[in-house]
């Protein structure tokens, strides 16, 4: 069953399109990524999805209700997660969900088993009467997970869950999303511009960029898109190596980038030997050369020609906290 | 459904209120600040026998001013609350609750009005106990809706502004620069009964028929026409009337920004 379904959504902001024409949906019970570098229009399109913002053209449906005529049908199916923190800094967290919960028309006998229920899911019933602003920015995230699920929405939308928390802290949100999707079968749309955050919750991603969905689809089949494995390699000559190697039928896909070259081929490691042998007939000392299994950023880069970085520098709106594994 | 929207008015009143009575500061100083104008500026003023103000001394002719002073800046930083939450994110969270936009807004007016009028309040019942004339029952009755309309009056003119500026840094900067002049010339410091030009200004002045309205209730019909201008109910009259328009007028601005 489709519990998200978008129809050409589009939104523009004066000269700028910041979403544009997307469709598609997302079924219940997943975990569905949008995988993008800051700019693309994940945020914009959660905050169309959760009625805060009006589409400029088409529309979607969630739990089978408009995002336009039905916003507060809408509104009572999803929880949502902002990029950045909502909370009530001066109250306690009991307050906060106390409050989520009056709003959402929770009875008063529920409420308290409820909020029990949601602290105990992300650990943090001994800090429940501490006032938010004595919390950490990891807890801050886990009441926020925790308020979100509060009125069993259908829909969790989070906007960058893990955004400028330390490695450790994500690994533990992830350990809770995971573990809502699994207990309480929530649905449940992440955006993200971790690679690595989406490979691990992810059941299927849809790469967003420039406001357009380039490709949609399980992390294993975009993987598997590519290759099996990708073979990095620097040389004297980058450009006469590729139109070599490209007539070759076990190379099933090429990029460049900086002073790099990729390959995605079937058993790395034997195509090795042959490319340095090649290289050699030609003349072109190869400087280094790797293997390894294709990660996303692998698709990222085969479907938008650069990597996610190139993408964060240039536009420059947060440092780049992203880096290339090799 | 009802029921939700009632629960969303409580929670939004409730949660200010929980957070007036925790920052203690808040509540110090807005206490204090007015007990430095009745008693620092009223006990001076009493040296002087003001001829004008007849047999009362000048600080039960302060009293009223000061109330409505106080009641009137706390309950425009209702607009600086709004402005706060919308800095700091906590203003999306109320926006995506399946609660219509009026709920949250009756909730916000009435939070405020409440805060202002617990001050208010207090300032009244140290003023009585510095002296000013105990009213009869109509007039408490009287002094107590001039509270509540001057308290609703004040939130709506603070949502109408918080509405049109985004800062909340310089909110209270501008908002003072804005009550000042009407403070000073709505006769809470000084009359106007007898110089036409100040009269004449204080007319097209809202907060003047707060302070004469509220003077008149607590001094009673006695004292008309030497320390107060209008009878009391036509103040109110005008007083009521205000409120619903800046109410209305605010919720309406503010929920065209939110959305």
């Amino acid at each position: 069953m489709d519990i998200i379904k978008t129809e050409h959504l589009t939104k523009n902001f004066k000269d700028l399109t910041a979403v544009n024409n997307i469709s598609f949906t997302v079924q219940k019970g997943e975990i569905f990524g949008f995988l993008g570098p800051n700019g693309a229009g994940k945020t914009t399109t959660i905050k169309m999805l959760t009625t805060l913002l009006h589409p400029t053209n088409g529309t979607a449906e969630i739990a089978g209700h408009d995002i336009i005529n039905k916003r507060d049908d809408v509104r009572k199916s999803i929880g949502v997660v902002f990029q950045e923190p909502a909370l009530d800094t001066e109250l306690t967290g009991v307050e906060n969900l106390d409050f989520h919960a009056r709003m959402y028309g929770i009875s008063k006998k529920r409420r308290g088993e409820r909020i029990n229920e949601v602290f105990e899911l992300v650990d943090l019933t001994d800090k429940k009467d501490v006032l938010v602003k004595n919390y950490s920015g990891g807890m801050k995230r886990r009441l926020e997970i925790a308020r979100g699920l509060m009125h069993f929405p259908k829909v969790l939308f989070l906007d960058e869950p893990t955004l400028g928390l330390d490695a450790q802290t994500r690994q533990a949100i992830w350990k809770y999303i995971k573990k809502m999707n699994s207990e309480e079968k929530t649905t449940i749309f992440l955006t993200t511009h971790y690679m690595d955050e989406a490979d691990n919750l992810c059941n299927r991603v849809g790469i967003i960029d420039h406001g357009k969905i380039l490709v949609m689809d399980s992390i294993r089949n975009l993987k598997q898109s590519i290759g099996n494995d990708v073979i990095t390699l620097s040389s004297t000559d980058n450009q006469k190596l590729l139109t070599e190697l490209k007539k070759k039928d076990w190379v099933k896909k090429t990029e460049t980038y900086d002073d790099y070259l990729t390959l995605g081929v079937q058993q790395g490691d034997e195509k090795i030997p042959i490319i340095i042998e090649r290289a050699q007939k030609l003349d072109i000392k190869i400087k280094s050369i790797s293997v390894r299994q294709p990660t996303l950023d692998d698709v990222f880069i085969s479907y938008t020609g650069r990597t996610m970085r190139d993408e964060e520098t240039k536009n420059a709106t947060v440092p780049p906290r992203f880096k290339r594994g090799r | 459904m009802k029921n939700l929207e009632i629960q969303a008015i409580y929670v939004m009143w409730l949660r200010q209120m929980k957070r007036f009575v925790r920052s203690k500061s808040r509540l110090v100083v807005s206490i204090i600040q007015p007990l430095f104008f009745l008693l620092i500026l009223g006990s001076g003023f009493n040296q002087f026998q003001l001829a004008d103000i007849g047999n009362i001394d000048y600080r039960s002719f302060l009293a009223p001013g000061i109330i409505t002073m106080a009641i009137v800046f706390s309950s425009m930083f209702t607009g600086i609350s709004v402005l706060w939450d919308k800095q700091f994110g906590f203003l999306q969270e109320v926006l995506v609750a399946p609660v219509s936009r009026l709920s949250i807004i009756i909730g916000r007016t009435l939070g405020g009005a409440s805060v202002a009028l617990v001050q208010g309040f207090i300032i009244l019942l140290i003023s009585i106990f510095l002296g000013i004339p105990f009213p009869g029952p109509l007039g408490i009755l009287l002094t107590l809706l001039f509270m509540i309309f001057t308290a609703f009056t004040a939130v709506g003119f603070g949502l109408i502004f918080a509405s049109k500026m985004n800062d909340f840094q310089s909110f209270p900067i501008i908002m003072n620069l804005v009550m000042m002049p009407l403070i000073l010339l709505s006769s809470a410091f000084f009359t106007v009964i007898d110089t036409p030009m100040l009269l004449t200004i204080a007319r097209v002045n809202p907060v003047f028929y707060m302070v004469d309205g509220l003077r008149g209730s607590l001094f009673g019909p006695a004292y008309l026409d030497s320390l107060y201008v209008n009878p009391p109910l036509i103040n109110l009259l005008v007083v009521v009337s205000l409120s619903l328009i800046t109410i209305s007028v605010g919720s309406y601005s503010f929920s065209k920004s939110e959305a």
